[in-house]
């Protein structure tokens, strides 16, 4: 028993010391490629996160007579997170952003859907123009974007008014009303094309024999795009949603823009410009660290959503 | 007679006949396309959709010929009295020329800061997906996880962090956190994962190769296209990003175009001249990037179909 034992084990332990030879140069290998990104990782998303829940727990107190004295970083508990939760204009903000992405976000995502199916069905002609003209948008920064709908939002300045106006048609595109739908409109104009892209190569990656099939066997065009093509999008329409709240969430640049246009974008219109505000204009950093993170776990909550509607699709791309 | 005529179409004809037909169906789809009625009608849906995301870059391509008081006094869509060139001279002369300053800045953020993050995401990427090693996985999602974060709730509490060691209203402030792409690593793990075929691997090991050899001559090279990617997301990000250099740059000789130029849109109705140079700024500025993006279409990925590459 024990003689026919040792060979086992010894030839065991040399294959695993074999093992052992082999993975050290090449585990030394691989912390050497992963290290340089994880440590600015560390330094550009995970410090900043533990440095904002710290800051977000100290406040400021004056010592002195009115006041005036030196001042000090005292623990603060989660008064800043109160604080926060209390100011309505923070959390009107926060409303705000919500209605603007479920309205937004769906009329964006269908408009990028109709328009890649339109591109993708066989009765589409000048598909290379079209598809360059609905993605140029994207090259336009949000910022400069903002600027060009910003001029074609003033009277006076802008065609657009013009033109309504000649067929009898008063819109004022800045009013209290108004503005969040035209700011809707500038992240429409941007964003559309670019998921409609995402949307059209996630449709490529499908072998065509499976739409001519399905035309063979009978399916017109429209049951192709609704019963082949829209199911097969699914992954992609799951992405290209997910990102856009969360960019809907940091919405900041477009009603800064805005705001020397028309006297309706307060602080905090969006919850990043109150942040914002709070910390430029107030001078208040440790309320900002605050509100920065109270942002960061809203995104959070809808990003655990994401993970878990792609977990349980499409899991299939990373082998 | 009839008996083999039953029996020939029965035994090979109908997997070929079939396979006419549908190539004889694809064929006549290529040649007539669908229904006159479908093309019509598609066509004009098209023509609607290219006029709204046409016509606003039209308008700014018509006003950044104009004057600030031909901006106010004639009508948007078409040209008043074109001086181009001397709209472009205004634009680059003005204040000892701090426009090619800002184009230049926002050069070299997204220049060098898409480039470093290739590097770095690639490297990244090469190693979760090529080797084996405890705690992959966890890395893995970290960075996952770093896609979903809003850059902008980092950019305040960064900027906190760096005012605290210096660095804030430096170039270092910008380019440092441009070269971090949580994405990049993702794209390059999901398509080192498909195209790096790991008998390459062994057998160049085999022939003796060093790991760091391996990384730089092949896989580097197979993950090429993803690459590409990798650098074009990155420098339209960088280069259209406002929050992060508004946050951190006070020194207007350190913006990038989009903070310079909104910060004359701010100081317009002071200064009515920077209407004129607002608009043809913004329009010079945006049209390398809108033929990049035209040109380059194709190399737009997701990362979503990457798996089925080989196919």
């Amino acid at each position: 028993m024990a003689p026919a034992r040792t060979p086992t084990r010894t030839r065991t332990r040399t294959r695993q010391r074999s093992r052992q030879r082999v993975t050290a140069p090449r585990n030394r290998a691989a912390a050497g490629f992963l290290l340089p990104f994880c440590l600015l990782f560390l330094a550009c998303f995970i410090a900043p996160i533990g440095y904002a829940l710290y800051q977000s727990m100290l406040k400021v107190e004056r010592t002195g007579a009115l006041g005036l004295g030196s001042e000090t970083q005292v623990f603060a508990g989660l008064s800043n997170y109160t604080h926060a939760l209390e100011d309505d204009r923070f959390v009107a903000g926060f409303g705000r952003v919500l209605l603007f992405g479920a309205v937004q976000v769906p009329v964006m995502i269908l408009l990028a859907t109709v328009l890649a199916l339109l591109l993708e069905s066989a009765s589409a002609r000048g598909v290379v123009f079209f598809r360059a003209a609905f993605f140029l948008p994207y090259g336009v920064p949000g910022v400069i974007a903002s600027i060009l709908w910003g001029f074609l939002y003033v009277p006076g300045i802008s065609p657009l008014v013009d033109v309504l106006h000649g067929a009898g048609w008063e819109v004022d595109f800045l009013s209290d009303g108004t503005l969040l739908w035209s700011i809707a409109n500038i992240v429409l104009w941007q964003f559309t094309g670019y998921n409609m892209l995402v949307l059209i190569s996630q449709l490529k990656a499908v072998p065509g024999d499976l739409y001519e099939a399905a035309r063979i066997d009978g399916a017109n065009a429209w049951q192709v795009a609704w019963r082949i093509k829209l199911p097969l999008m699914r992954p992609a329409l799951v992405l290209t949603t997910v990102f856009s709240i969360i960019g809907t969430l940091q919405l900041f640049s477009e009603p800064l823009v805005l705001r020397p246009l028309t006297g309706n974008v307060d602080t905090g219109y969006t919850p990043n410009l109150h942040a914002y505000d709070e910390a430029f204009k107030s001078n208040n950093y440790h309320g900002a660290a605050a509100e920065a993170v109270l942002l960061a776990l809203v995104a959070c909550v809808l990003s655990f959503g994401f993970l878990r509607l792609v977990g349980r699709s499409g899991k299939g791309d990373d082998r | 007679m009839t008996a083999t005529e039953q029996t020939e179409p029965a035994g090979t004809d109908p997997v070929k006949r079939r396979r006419e037909a549908r190539r004889a169906a694809a064929a006549r789809a290529r040649r007539t396309g669908a229904p006159l009625r479908h093309r019509i009608i598609t066509l004009s849906l098209l023509c609607v959709a290219a006029l709204y995301f046409l016509v606003p870059v039209y308008w700014l391509g018509v006003s950044s010929t104009k004057s600030s008081a031909d901006l106010f006094g004639t009508f948007g869509l078409w040209f008043s009295d074109p001086q181009p060139l001397d709209h472009l001279r205004d634009l680059v002369t003005y204040d000892d020329g701090i426009y090619l300053r800002w184009f230049a800045n926002s050069l070299l953020y997204a220049g060098v800061g898409a480039a470093v993050a290739t590097v770095l995401s690639a490297a990244a990427g090469y190693a979760l997906a090529k080797y084996q090693f405890r705690g992959r996985e966890a890395v893995f999602n970290i960075v996952l996880a770093g896609v979903l974060i809003p850059g902008t709730a980092l950019a305040l509490p960064l900027y906190l962090l760096f005012s605290e060691v210096g660095m804030a209203n430096t170039y270092w402030a910008v380019l440092v956190p441009s070269v971090v792409s949580p994405f990049g690593v993702y794209l390059c793990r999901i398509y080192a994962a498909a195209s790096v075929p790991d008998s390459l691997l062994e057998a160049a090991r085999i022939d003796g190769a060093g790991e760091g050899k391996i990384f730089r001559v092949l896989a580097l090279r197979l993950m090429s296209p993803a690459l590409v990617t990798v650098f074009l997301f990155q420098f339209v990000h960088i280069w259209n990003n406002f929050f992060l250099p508004l946050v951190m740059l006070s020194d207007s000789k350190l913006y990038p175009i989009t903070l310079g130029l909104s910060s004359w849109q701010g100081y317009a109705d002071r200064q009515p001249v920077l209407y004129q140079l607002t608009v043809g700024g913004a329009f010079v500025s945006v049209l390398p990037l809108m033929v990049l993006m035209v040109v380059l279409q194709r190399y737009w990925r997701t990362g979503l179909t990457e798996g089925s590459l080989k196919s």
